[in-house]
C-alpha cells in the first residue's frame, strides 16, 4: 500500500511539474506550427513572465498584504483568487506584448532566410533578454511574495497535495480549455490552423499572415507567463537564468508530442514531467536534467514525428 | 598546400625562437598582454575547429565547451596523476633521457631536464586531452548527427550540459570544488603552435576530397545523399576533428589557468565560440581567426572603458533626461554576453555571412544556400 501511495505521490508531483512544461511547450509548438522554427527565446519569455508577476505582486502588497492569510478558507478565498488572477492576467498581457515585439523586431525581417539564421537570431534574443534582466534586477535570486498560502490539502489520507500544486493543475486545465476554444472555435484560430497547413494558400484566401503570426506569439507568450507565475507560486525564488532548463525541457516535450501539434505538446509536457519526477524519486536525482535530452535523442532517432505528429515529407 | 606548409614552418620557427628568447621577459613584464595573447591563441583554436563543424559542414553545434571541458579535465588529470611518474621515468636524474644523452655531452645543454620535461608533459597531456575529446565527439556525433538543423543544436547543447553535469558529479575531478592543475606549462609556442596546426589541418581537410564532402553536406544534404555521399560519415569526421581541437584548446587552457571549474565550460562558453564563428563568417577561416582575436580583445577594452570617468558622467546625463534610476551602467559594458547577443542579432539581420565573409570568397556559397 505504501508503495502505491508513493507511486501516486510521484505521479501527482510529476503531473504538476509536467503542467508547467506543457504550458511552455504550447508556445514552442504553436510557433513551430505557423513559422517552422524553434523560438529559442521562449524560455526567457517564461522567465520574464515570472518577473512581471513579481513586480505586480509587490504593487498588490501595498494594498493587500496577502501573507496575512494562513490558509484558504471561505473568507480568504475571494481576495486570494482575485489578486492571483490580477497578477496572472497582468503578466500574461505583458508577455503577450513582449512576444509580439520580439517577433516584430527580430524574426519578421528574417522571414525568408534559412532556418539557421533565424535560430541564431533566436539564441541572440534569448541571451539578450537574460542579460538585460540581469542588468536591471541583478543576478541574485529574488523571493516571489506569497500569492496563495502553500499548505497541504486536508482529507486526502497519506497523499500530500499542496495547494500550489492544485493551483498549477487547475490553472493549466482552465488555460488549456481556453486555448482549445480559441484555436477551434474562433476565426483567428481557424486562420492559425490554416497557416500551419499552407502559408501561401492561406494568404491567398485573404488571411493576414503577419497578424496571425503575431497573435500566435502573443498566445504562446501569455501561456509561458502563466507558467512562470505558477512555478513561482510553488518555489518562490526567481532568477534571470530560470528559463534555460525549463525552456529546453519544454521544447523536448513539444518534440515528444509531435512538434506543431497542440494536444501533443500537452501530452509531451506531462510525460516529461512524470518521467523526471519518477527518475528523481526512484533513486537517480543527478540524472534528472539529463532525462529530457535522452528522450529527445531517442524520439528523434526512432519516431521523429513524435507521439501525435503527422508525417511530413521533405521535398527537394 | 606547399605554400601553406612553408608559412606554417616559418611561423613555428619564429614562435620557437621567440619562446627561447623574448617570451619569458615578455610574460613577466607585460603579464596582462601576455594573458590576452594566450587567450587569443586558445580562442583561435576553438573558433577554427568549431568553424569546421558549424561553418564548413553546416552542422550547428552548441556544445563546443563540452568538448573543451573533456580535453581540459582529461589533460589536467593526466598531468596531476599520471604524468609526474612518466616524466620522472624519462627525464628524471636517473631517467631514460639522461641515460641516452650521456655519451653526447654537446647535446646536454639542449636537454636541461625541466624544460624538456615540461614541454613533453604538455604535449603528451594535450594529445591525451584531444584524443579523449575526439572520442567524446565520436560518442556524441554518431547518434546525434543524423539529426538536422535546430534539433542538432539542441542535442549538442544538451550534451554540453550533460558533460558539465557529469564533471560536477565526479569527485575524482573535483566536482563543484574545481580541480587545480599544478603544471602551468602552456606558453606562446604551444598555444600558437597548436593554433597553427588546427588552421593547417582544417584548411587541409576543407581543400581535400573531404572538404567537398563537408561543403555538399552543408549546401544540400538531400542532394548529397541522393548522389550517394555518406553524409553521416562526413558530419562525424568534421565533428570528431572539431572535438579533438576543442580538447587540445581545453588542455592548453588547463595548463595555463592552473584551475578548472565546471562552470567555466557552461553553455555561455559555447556561445562565445559560436559568436566568434558567426562574426567571422561561417565557413571563412580567415574571418573566424580575426573574429576570435577581436572578441578576445573587445571585452578587455570594454572593461577598461567601464572604469573611466565617462561612464558615471553618461549615467548622470541619462538619468537627468529620463527620471528613472538605472543600475550602474558599468554592468552593461562588463557583461560580454550583452554585447554578444546584440552582435548575434545585428549580424543575422544585416550581414548573415559574417564580417569577413567576403574576404574568403564564401559569400557566394552563403547567399546561394540562403536563396534556397
Amino acid at each position: 500500500m505504501a508503495q502505491v501511495i508513493l507511486f501516486l505521490q510521484q505521479l501527482l508531483n510529476g503531473l504538476s511539474l509536467g503542467s508547467i512544461y506543457a504550458l511552455i511547450a504550447l508556445g514552442y509548438t504553436m510557433v513551430y506550427g505557423v513559422l517552422r522554427f524553434i523560438n529559442f527565446a521562449h524560455g526567457d519569455v517564461y522567465m520574464l513572465g515570472a518577473y512581471a508577476g513579481f513586480a505586480i505582486t509587490n504593487v498588490i502588497y501595498r494594498f493587500v498584504p496577502l501573507d496575512q492569510y494562513n490558509a484558504i478558507s471561505r473568507h480568504t478565498f475571494v481576495p486570494i483568487f482575485v489578486c492571483t488572477a490580477i497578477v496572472m492576467l497582468g503578466a500574461m498581457i505583458f508577455c503577450a506584448i513582449l512576444g509580439m515585439s520580439i517577433e516584430r523586431i527580430a524574426y519578421r525581417p528574417l522571414r525568408d532566410r534559412p532556418r539557421l539564421t533565424v535560430l541564431i537570431t533566436a539564441i541572440g534574443v534569448s541571451l539578450f533578454l537574460q542579460n538585460m534582466t540581469q542588468f536591471f534586477v541583478g543576478a541574485q535570486p529574488q523571493a516571489f511574495k506569497q500569492l496563495i498560502p502553500v499548505r497541504a490539502i486536508e482529507g486526502l489520507g497519506d497523499l500530500t497535495v499542496l495547494s500550489s500544486q492544485a493551483a498549477i493543475i487547475i490553472s493549466t486545465i482552465v488555460l488549456m480549455v481556453f486555448l482549445r476554444l480559441i484555436v477551434m472555435k474562433t476565426k483567428i484560430g481557424l486562420a492559425m490552423r490554416a497557416l500551419s497547413v499552407n502559408p501561401t494558400a492561406c494568404s491567398l484566401m485573404g488571411v493576414n499572415n503577419g497578424l496571425v503570426i503575431s497573435f500566435t506569439f502573443a498566445l504562446g507568450s501569455a501561456l509561458a507567463a502563466a507558467a512562470g507565475i505558477l512555478v513561482a507560486m510553488d518555489s518562490p525564488s526567481i532568477t534571470p537564468l530560470m528559463g534555460n532548463l525549463p525552456g529546453i525541457k519544454a521544447f523536448v516535450a513539444a518534440v515528444l508530442g509531435g512538434i506543431g501539434n497542440i494536444p501533443g505538446a500537452v501530452v509531451g509536457g506531462l510525460v516529461i514531467g512524470v518521467l523526471e519526477t519518477m527518475v528523481e524519486g526512484y533513486g537517480f536525482p543527478q540524472l534528472r536534467d539529463a532525462i529530457a535530452f535522452g528522450v529527445l535523442i531517442i524520439i528523434l532517432l526512432y519516431k521523429p514525428t513524435g507521439l501525435l505528429g503527422r508525417v511530413e515529407r521533405e521535398k527537394v | 598546400m606547399s605554400r601553406a606548409r612553408t608559412i606554417l614552418g616559418i611561423f613555428l620557427l619564429f614562435l620557437f625562437l621567440f619562446a627561447l628568447t623574448g617570451e619569458r621577459p615578455f610574460a613577466s613584464h607585460l603579464a596582462y598582454y601576455y594573458d590576452i595573447l594566450i587567450n587569443i591563441g586558445i580562442n583561435v583554436i576553438l573558433a577554427v575547429s568549431l568553424n569546421l563543424v558549424n561553418g564548413y559542414t553546416g552542422q550547428f553545434s552548441l556544445g563546443h565547451a563540452g568538448f573543451m571541458a573533456v580535453g581540459a579535465y582529461a589533460a589536467g588529470s593526466w598531468s596531476e596523476h599520471l604524468s609526474p611518474g612518466l616524466v620522472n621515468f624519462l627525464a628524471g636524474s636517473n631517467g631514460v633521457l639522461t641515460f641516452v644523452l650521456q655519451p653526447f655531452p654537446f647535446l646536454q645543454p639542449f636537454a636541461f631536464p625541466t624544460a624538456v620535461a615540461d614541454n613533453l608533459a604538455l604535449i603528451v597531456a594535450t594529445m591525451f586531452g584531444g584524443l579523449l575529446a575526439a572520442l567524446a565527439g565520436l560518442a556524441v556525433g554518431i547518434p546525434s548527427l543524423r539529426l538536422r538543423g535546430d534539433y542538432l543544436a539542441i542535442v549538442t547543447l544538451g550534451f554540453g550540459e550533460i558533460i558539465r553535469t557529469l564533471i560536477l558529479n565526479i569527485d575524482f575531478l573535483g566536482a563543484a570544488r574545481g580541480m587545480s592543475v599544478t603544471g602551468r606549462y602552456t606558453n606562446m609556442f604551444w598555444t600558437f603552435g597548436f593554433a597553427a596546426v588546427a588552421i593547417y589541418v582544417v584548411l587541409g581537410l576543407v581543400n581535400s576530397t573531404y572538404g567537398r564532402g563537408f561543403l555538399t553536406v552543408r549546401d544540400d544534404e538531400v542532394a548529397a545523399e541522393a548522389m550517394g555521399i555518406n553524409t553521416t560519415k562526413y558530419k562525424v569526421i568534421a565533428f570528431v576533428v572539431g572535438a579533438f581541437f576543442a580538447g587540445t584548446a581545453g588542455s592548453l587552457f588547463a595548463h595555463y589557468a592552473g584551475f578548472l571549474t565546471p562552470e567555466g565550460f557552461n553553455f555561455f562558453k559555447s556561445v562565445d565560440v559560436v559568436v566568434m564563428v558567426i562574426l567571422g563568417g561561417m565557413g571563412s577561416t580567415t574571418g573566424v581567426i580575426l573574429a576570435a582575436a577581436l572578441l578576445t580583445i573587445l571585452p578587455e577594452v570594454l572593461r577598461a572603458l567601464a572604469h573611466t570617468d565617462f561612464v558615471p558622467a553618461a549615467q548622470k546625463a541619462i538619468e537627468g533626461v529620463i527620471p528613472i534610476h538605472l543600475p550602474p551602467l558599468q554592468g552593461l559594458l562588463e557583461n560580454r554576453l550583452i554585447l554578444y547577443s546584440l552582435l548575434l542579432i545585428i549580424m543575422m539581420l544585416t550581414r548573415p555571412q559574417g564580417l569577413f565573409g567576403d574576404l574568403a570568397g564564401s559569400r557566394k556559397r552563403v547567399t546561394s544556400s540562403a536563396s534556397k
